[in-house]
């Protein structure tokens, strides 16, 4: 292993963190998974560069991030389209690219989708906390010194040039999920949904919420028809562990959709958006539609494996 | 009350929360270590993460190679033939806390809604011993109870939105420590120099769920022989 200085930030934009797929069992010490919000597309992005599709790659919310290549690297860009550039000139998303010493990528503003996932070949050197690289912002650690990206932080990766001759290749575009401003997202009802009464549980089927501003990589939090607990529970239930994708309802009826900061929770949950769905959830953004359609187990988890088979045939296609 | 049967709640298609009680206490909280630690122990494939909490234990499996309703049956012959004797002990910790002053900042408001000196409500905090029953919030916050009626005392109105790390709370009849700098609604009754959470180390928690704890009052002098 070589570790080479690879790309310099020249702007970090208003959220940059390094992310692999996330930090798995240790939620019983309180440490919630971290790891990119949109795994589907930092999978994608890793195997385009040649790496091991649970590398570290670099998640960008949002706008302005802006780096420089310090060395030759093979890169590739995926998520949500925020116009990426190669000097000014714009750059196809979803394919590999060499770029050279010098060159310059920024990304400009949203045009679809919210976050894009930028993978270098030989990965991000960062140590490993846990199994993981992904960065945790509320204990701050993983990630580069556990924080944010910040102007003139120098990422280093592993032996950058052995990736620099790779054949061409590009993921198929049709079967790039659509980022859409009005989301159906798929849940199956439960942990709590009992809790509601079957008019609300409708209510919750057939209402649009709209995404609010105060959404973070902690949770989407919603505004729409109030979705209200069967009258006389208490506001709050016993706290309990709690996934990415779970819907709990505070007192106040507008649900979050719990997002992978989180480890436990107090509110109850009425639904949980399914597995296949999940990384869409990295895509949505304030002022966003969302509605909820109601699937079965077996349907949940044929979708899983339908995703998971066009991720190995693209994995095996080269 | 605890339940004859586990309950099982559906996390979406991949988490199952198994609930063993309906209420928060020192029994229903030792079954669910109880499970835990059993089935940690079992050989029952594919299970991603075990999160268990005041009364239920929630499992993270992957469907690929386990099948939802053979989780629930493995699930029930495990609690059936619990082996008590397997179960470790759970750990005895002493916490040692500054209380008060600046360490403190509601350890008055608190003695104050009691109707007692600060350094009774101080007496009363460390005159008992408390149960680890879950961790949560953020790395290595564990929730304990139970706080002694005469010291319970309602969460802040307002909360803080940020205090040091290492301050010891109280809301309710449950006592914590906040392991990082965070917000937080508990009165802050003092700090203990001790690091809660720790991600070079192993375990990288102090606390785990099920300890049993004590705290113990320092002089603000003896900090620096604390800190690790």
């Amino acid at each position: 292993m070589e570790a080479v200085k690879a790309l310099e930030i020249l702007s970090p934009g208003p959220l940059t963190t390094v992310q692999d797929l996330g930090r798995y069992g240790y939620g019983r010490y309180g440490v919630a998974p971290s790891g990119a919000l949109d795994s589907f597309s930092l999978r994608v992005a890793n195997l385009l560069a040649g790496n091991p599709e649970d590398e570290a790659g670099l998640e960008i919310t949002l706008l302005g991030l802006k780096v420089q290549a310090l060395t030759g690297l093979a890169v590739a860009v995926t998520g949500g389209d925020l116009q990426p550039r190669l000097n000014e000139k714009s750059l196809r998303m979803w394919c590999l690219h060499t770029i050279r010493k010098g060159d310059i990528i920024s990304f400009k503003a949203p045009k679809s989708g919210f976050r894009s996932y930028l993978a270098l070949g030989g990965g991000i050197c960062v140590p490993t906390v846990m199994g993981s690289k992904s960065t945790n912002l509320s204990s701050g650690f993983g990630g580069l010194r556990g924080r944010p990206l910040q102007k003139g932080d120098i990422l280093l990766s592993d032996s950058p040039h052995l990736y620099l001759d790779q054949a061409e290749r590009a993921f198929d575009l049709e079967r790039i999920p659509a980022y859409t401003r009005d989301w159906v997202l798929r849940v199956l009802f439960g942990p709590q949904d009992d809790h509601f009464t079957q008019e609300v549980r409708n209510s919750f089927l057939n209402s649009s919420f709209k995404v609010t501003s105060k959404s973070d990589r902690t949770g989407i939090r919603l505004t729409g028809p109030s979705i209200q607990k069967i009258e006389g529970m208490e506001d709050s239930i016993i706290s309990e562990g709690v996934i990415c994708g779970t819907i709990q309802v505070p007192g106040d009826g507008q649900p979050i959709i719990i997002l992978g900061e989180t480890v436990t929770g107090g509110y109850r949950k009425i639904a949980t958006v399914i597995r296949a769905d999940i990384p869409l959830l990295g895509q949505v953004k304030p002022e966003d539609q969302i509605r909820f359609s109601e699937v079965s187990m077996d349907k949940a988890l044929e979708s899983f494996r339908e995703v998971e088979e066009m991720i190995a045939q693209f994995r095996e296609g080269f | 009350m605890i339940y004859n049967k586990p309950a099982y709640r559906i996390m979406g298609d991949r988490a199952l929360l198994v609930e063993l009680g309906d209420e928060i206490s020192p029994l229903v909280n030792r079954k669910v270590r109880e499970l835990f630690i059993t089935l940690e122990n079992s050989t029952i494939e594919g299970i991603a993460e075990t999160v268990p909490s005041y009364r239920s234990l929630l499992i993270v499996y992957e469907p690929r190679r386990v099948r939802l309703s053979t989780l629930q049956n493995a699930i029930d012959e495990l609690q059936k033939s619990v082996d008590i004797s397997k179960i470790p002990a759970p750990k005895k910790l002493k916490i040692p806390v500054v209380y008060g002053g600046e360490y403190g900042p509601d350890l008055e408001w608190v003695a104050r809604y009691h109707g007692i000196s600060p350094e009774e409500a101080v007496k009363r905090h460390t005159g008992n011993i408390y149960q680890v029953y879950m961790i949560g919030f953020t790395p290595g916050f564990a929730y304990m109870g139970e706080l002694p009626e005469n010291i319970a005392t309602p969460r802040r109105e307002t909360p803080r939105t940020a205090i040091p790390a290492g301050s010891v709370g109280i809301a309710q009849s449950e006592t914590g420590i906040y392991p990082v700098v965070s917000p937080a609604g508990w009165q802050i009754i003092g700090r203990t120099p001790l690091k809660l959470f720790d991600e070079t180390k192993w375990p990288p928690a102090l606390m785990e769920m099920g300890d049993s704890i004590q705290f113990f009052s320092i002089k603000e002098e003896e900090v620096s022989q604390w800190k690790r």
